[in-house]
């Protein structure tokens, strides 16, 4: 049985793989209802607007349906039950499960009782494949994947999109330049497994020291909540924040990406630059989740 | 009525049968105990000598165990705070089997992820469980990586 929990079981070919499939089903090569007789368990224990709805998107577009748990609250998961429990009455309804959980390791935990595939579409602050694959998607629509230089900014401690990125670049041979404020850097676990696969990772204090350097500019979140006060997140916030101004100067070819929602990160200004491709990238969710939810599903 | 010399009396007397972990870390004995889930409830005859002095080590601990001989795989736990200690099998009062300790590929409910977030710090049935890699030990499940002071994370 094929699981999608952690990028850390892919190997390049494998991604490669699942990028191409996305494409075919992009580029609308694919039978129609190919998946007309399946029934995916979308089971959000986390808010999620995007990753959900892309995944009800993709699997109505392949002829095929789903259920839901629309909140926790509305759930069994109230009630104590176990995410295992759920998860082994889940693979007795459905013909595959995804699942977004707060706690890191919920998906790996989730493969294990489950007797249908997993996705993992988000574990607290671990892995997001899915993201991961459509960030890269929307990379190699633009430019190979290989040798380019990579920057990472924002909220890198908590976000497990960076970190699933990251993990993915160290297989293409980019250089990954790391902005986050102070207090939220690149765990030193993380940094050291790139480091030890090979990657050049090099930290920065100032998204200016190497903008114009950069082929794609990956902006994360700044999460409000990891701040004592709302003073400090501004202080923080606003030296973090994406402008026209900013951007000039930079390579024509400099593609910004965002996991989306974003809160103060990027100008709306910027959005009308050719450089915001992240409306592309969210976009692209649809055809590399149909690729996902077909190979696990095939 | 003759009192023996204390002097000349042995710091801990030999077992009968049993299991005789020597060469321990200094001062690791009890944190050895706690790995093999000895404690003073469950019954064991135990001797335990601390920082008795070793020509190899210097100082070392010693742990006998009267009436039970431990297993490889439960022996192999404590490789990882005490990688030098040797296990002494002990039938009526001989050496019977001596070996090593290896670190385990897999650590299964021996350390607790320090990792708050980590879904096996949850009521979730499942047990914790580590890759012994070069550089410390992985979660399988969240990926944290423990590189010094694993004994604090011992269950």
């Amino acid at each position: 049985m094929y699981h999608i929990i952690s990028i850390r079981d892919f190997e390049r070919r494998d991604l490669d793989y699942l990028l191409d499939l996305a494409q075919e089903f992009d580029t609308g090569n694919y039978r129609p209802r190919m998946l007309e007789d399946k029934l995916v368990a979308l089971l959000f224990v986390e808010p999620s607007t995007r990753t959900r709805m892309s995944f009800a998107a993709a699997m109505a577009r392949l002829g095929g349906r789903w259920i839901s748990v629309d909140s926790v609250e509305a759930s069994s998961i109230v009630k104590g039950e176990t995410l295992a429990d759920t998860i082994r009455v889940l693979s007795g309804y459905a013909d595959a499960i995804v699942l977004r959980h707060p706690k890191e390791g919920a998906a790996r935990l989730a493969s294990e009782f489950a007797t249908v595939p997993v996705i993992n579409a988000g574990d607290g602050a671990g892995q997001h494949p899915s993201q991961t694959l459509l960030d890269l998607y929307t990379i190699r629509q633009s430019m190979p994947v290989d040798g380019i230089n990579v920057g990472l900014l924002g909220d890198l401690r908590y976000g497990r999109t960076a970190h699933s990125l990251a993990l993915a670049l160290s297989l293409y041979g980019t250089t990954l330049h790391t902005i986050a404020p102070g207090g939220l850097e690149m765990p030193a676990n993380i940094t050291l497994e790139l480091r030890e696969r090979g990657m050049k990772v090099i930290e920065h204090e100032d998204v200016q020291e190497v903008l114009r350097d950069l082929d794609v500019l990956y902006v994360t979140r700044i999460q409000r909540e990891r701040f004592p006060d709302s003073a400090s997140y501004y202080n923080v916030a606003s030296s973090y924040r994406i402008t026209p101004d900013l951007l000039a100067g930079v390579k024509d070819h400099l593609m910004i990406l965002h996991p989306l929602p974003r809160a103060g990160e990027i100008d709306p200004a910027v959005d009308r630059t050719p450089y915001a491709r992240y409306f592309e990238q969210a976009r692209n969710g649809v055809p590399v989740r149909m690729a996902l939810l077909d190979e696990v599903m095939r | 009525m003759s009192r023996k010399d204390p002097s000349r009396g042995l710091l801990v007397s030999p077992i009968r049968n049993g299991t005789v972990i020597d060469h321990i870390t200094a001062g690791e004995a009890l944190n050895v105990l706690k790995i093999l889930g000895i404690t003073g409830s469950t019954g064991e005859c135990l001797s335990i000598a601390t920082n008795v002095v070793s020509k190899r080590l210097g100082k070392k601990d010693i742990v006998k165990v009267e009436n039970r001989e431990l297993r490889k795989e439960e022996v192999d736990r404590i490789a990882l705070i005490a990688p030098q200690a040797k296990i002494n099998i002990i039938r009526e009062y001989q050496v019977v089997e001596k070996k090593g300790v290896e670190i385990p590929k897999i650590l299964k409910a021996v350390v607790r992820c320090p990792n708050p977030g980590c879904i096996t710090n949850t009521n979730e049935p499942v047990e914790s469980t580590f890759e012994v890699r070069e550089k410390g030990l992985r979660c399988l499940y969240c990926d944290w990586l423990i590189k010094d002071d694993i004994a604090n994370f011992i269950i």
